[in-house]
């Protein structure tokens, strides 16, 4: 069934154009292929036959940061790898986003030591942040809801 | 970026600076590692990973190539250390049990048994037989969850997308029978020093025995998906062939040892947690290539279903657990009544017990390997030294060597062939 079903033969809608943007943005996230640990592999379940996230339109995985604007950080971030996701943040064209899945992305987990990053919003901003070690794929797909949410009612702006 | 943040638009420098450092390879350094020819312009130097889909993680290779052919291979690894060992020497030994968990995340009981036997070794602690042989059907499961995830990132690698749907269903039974008897679905910290956290809940056969029940005519449609199809063989058969020799030499165990025909399993070797009271076989391979290293693991399937059809059908009664209490925890009904058990119950989790001094040595056969943990212990709670002999490790180190000469397009393959898990080939 179609809007137009839904909305019957009334012609003309009107909406905010900030509303139609975000709305549209919300619903075609892309987010970037990239593992870190052991909460990728949840995220590879979070796709897979059960919990099957393309019914929230963000099936396709891209691989190449340049064709992605959602980075889900799954896992725990080491020093040696900081640089590197720094520099795929800044190579994702904007607007980005960025999930901290787990508790290592979110303030270093278990793993309070010289080799972990306390949290990965000491390098890069984070939108929302996902619990859990690891998060359960219903915890992530809540996580990517909230994010959708959030992208809803973000204001138009010029992007850098 | 969003706006929300702008005084995280710079990263701060501390972090950055620093890691780059360590990135630093100098140039001298770095003539050593590939041919002169890269340095005339003849080869070309081709950097794949950290962040690659097909790198299982965040491995790093620098290859040196010629046309499409692979002159010489340089992994880097670290990318993903996390410190494991050192945090082991500030927990207490039960403390450090979680850790493990998140060495090898797609086996984590394997990594559990490792480290607890090893413990229980030092202590000479000697684990009822109801506990060893429910370790052994969560280990078998374990070795099948493992070999699922390699099977569908591998077959995705290669470009069969369907296989990775059906096994991550498949795995998702596993993760049931993890859950109901640890409560997490991946990180299960179910194994104790002397035994198990608690006996397996009701519901824990059913689950076990549908997946026995399912399996085999799943198994059936993964090979029909693959085993024959010409193009998958086209891509694997010849492919990344390491010889005996070479592969003893490298240090590879597991699967990918046996597909070059070397009868090396540590459950056969040096049985654990009763093993040797299992029927069972092991598969190997003749031509260590990366058909064979992927018929090993497919028949290895079979064999843990066997394992697990038999210890289910043998499960003895009895406790779970040692009943040592200055070590076993003393039941929680027991608390209220018993200052004694009070008394255990307070020591035990605030101060642990202590191990004697020595060191041990203690290894299992994870789904990748021989899996085997060092502890050195310093006589108090917390050990002196703790090493993890990772199976991954030593078989990506045998990766340079069989991806020579092949085409940079196999590289993939090979990769996906010895199933490395990144977090623990670095810990
Ligand atoms: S949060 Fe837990 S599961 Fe996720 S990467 Fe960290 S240790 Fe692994």
């Amino acid at each position: 069934m179609g809007l137009e079903q839904k909305l019957g033969d009334m012609g003309v809608v009107t909406t905010s154009l900030e509303k139609a943007v975000g709305w549209a943005r919300s619903n075609a996230i892309w987010p970037m292929l990239f593992g870190l640990a052991c909460c990728a592999i949840e995220m590879m379940s979070t796709q897979a036959s059960r919990y099957d996230l393309s019914r929230f339109g963000m099936e396709l995985m891209r691989a190449s940061p340049r064709q992605s604007d959602l980075m889900i950080v799954a896992g725990r971030v080491s020093r040696k790898m900081a640089p590197v996701l720094r520099t795929l943040y800044d190579q994702m064209p904007d607007p980005k986003w960025v999930i901290a899945m787990g508790d290592c992305a979110s303030c270093g987990g278990v793993f309070n030591n010289y080799a972990i990053v306390q949290g990965v919003d000491e390098i890069v901003p984070v939108d929302v942040y996902v619990a859990g070690c690891p998060p359960r794929p219903e915890t992530l797909i809540e996580g990517i809801l909230k994010l959708q949410d959030k992208i809803k009612q973000e204001p138009l702006k010029k992007w850098q | 970026m969003p706006a929300n943040n702008p005084t995280l638009h710079e990263a701060p420098e501390s972090v950055l600076t620093e890691s780059n450092a360590q990135l630093d390879i100098t140039l001298e350094q770095l003539k050593k590692l590939v041919t002169p020819r890269a340095f005339t312009g003849e080869t070309m130097l081709l950097n794949m990973g950290p962040q690659h889909p097909s790198t299982h993680g965040v491995l790093r290779l620098l290859l040196e190539l010629d046309g499409e052919t692979i002159v010489s291979c340089i992994p880097d690894i670290g990318f993903l250390h996390t410190g494991i060992e050192k945090t082991h020497e500030g927990k207490t030994y039960s403390k450090g049990i979680p850790l493990t968990d998140r060495i090898d995340y797609l086996a984590p009981l394997s990594n559990n048994l490792a480290y607890v036997g090893c413990v229980e070794k030092l202590l000479d602690l000697e684990v009822p037989l109801r506990a060893q042989y429910i370790r052994v059907i969560l280990l078998e499961l374990t070795r099948m969850n493992s070999h699922l995830v390699w099977l569908g990132t591998h077959a995705l690698d290669i470009g069969a997308m369907s296989v990775f749907l059906y096994c991550m269903r498949e795995r998702e039974m596993i993760l049931d029978v993890y859950e109901l008897v640890a409560g997490a679905r991946m990180m299960t910290s179910y194994f104790r020093v002397g035994g198990l956290w608690r006996d397996i809940p009701p519901g824990f056969t059913d689950l076990v025995q549908k997946i026995l029940d399912v399996f085999p005519e799943r198994l059936l449609e993964y090979e029909k998906l693959l085993k024959d199809n010409p193009m998958w063989k086209e891509r694997t058969v010849g492919i990344g062939v390491i010889g005996k020799e070479d592969a003893i030499a490298y240090g590879m165990t597991g699967p990918s040892l046996r597909g070059s025909g070397v009868n090396y399993d540590v459950r056969k070797a040096y049985p654990y947690s009763s093993y040797d009271q299992f029927e069972f076989s092991v598969p190997v391979g003749s031509n260590g290539d990366v058909y064979d290293r992927y018929r090993c693991r497919m028949e290895e399937f079979h064999q843990s279903l066997k394992i697990i059809e038999q210890a289910m059908k043998r499960l003895p009664a009895g406790p779970v657990m040692v009943d040592n209490r200055k070590i076993a925890p003393p039941p929680k009904h027991e608390i209220a009544y018993s200052m004694e058990s009070l008394i255990h119950h307070f020591k035990l989790w605030t101060e642990g017990f202590s191990v004697p001094e020595g060191e041990a040595y203690f290894a299992v056969e994870s789904g990748k390997g021989e899996f085997g943990c060092y502890i050195s212990a310093n006589g108090g709670p917390k050990p002196r030294r703790v090493h993890f002999r990772a199976p991954s490790l030593c078989n990506l180190q045998a990766l340079p060597r069989m991806s020579r000469g092949c085409l940079i397009a196999d590289m993939v393959a090979i990769v996906g062939s010895i199933d490395i898990v990144l977090g623990e080939v670095d810990r």
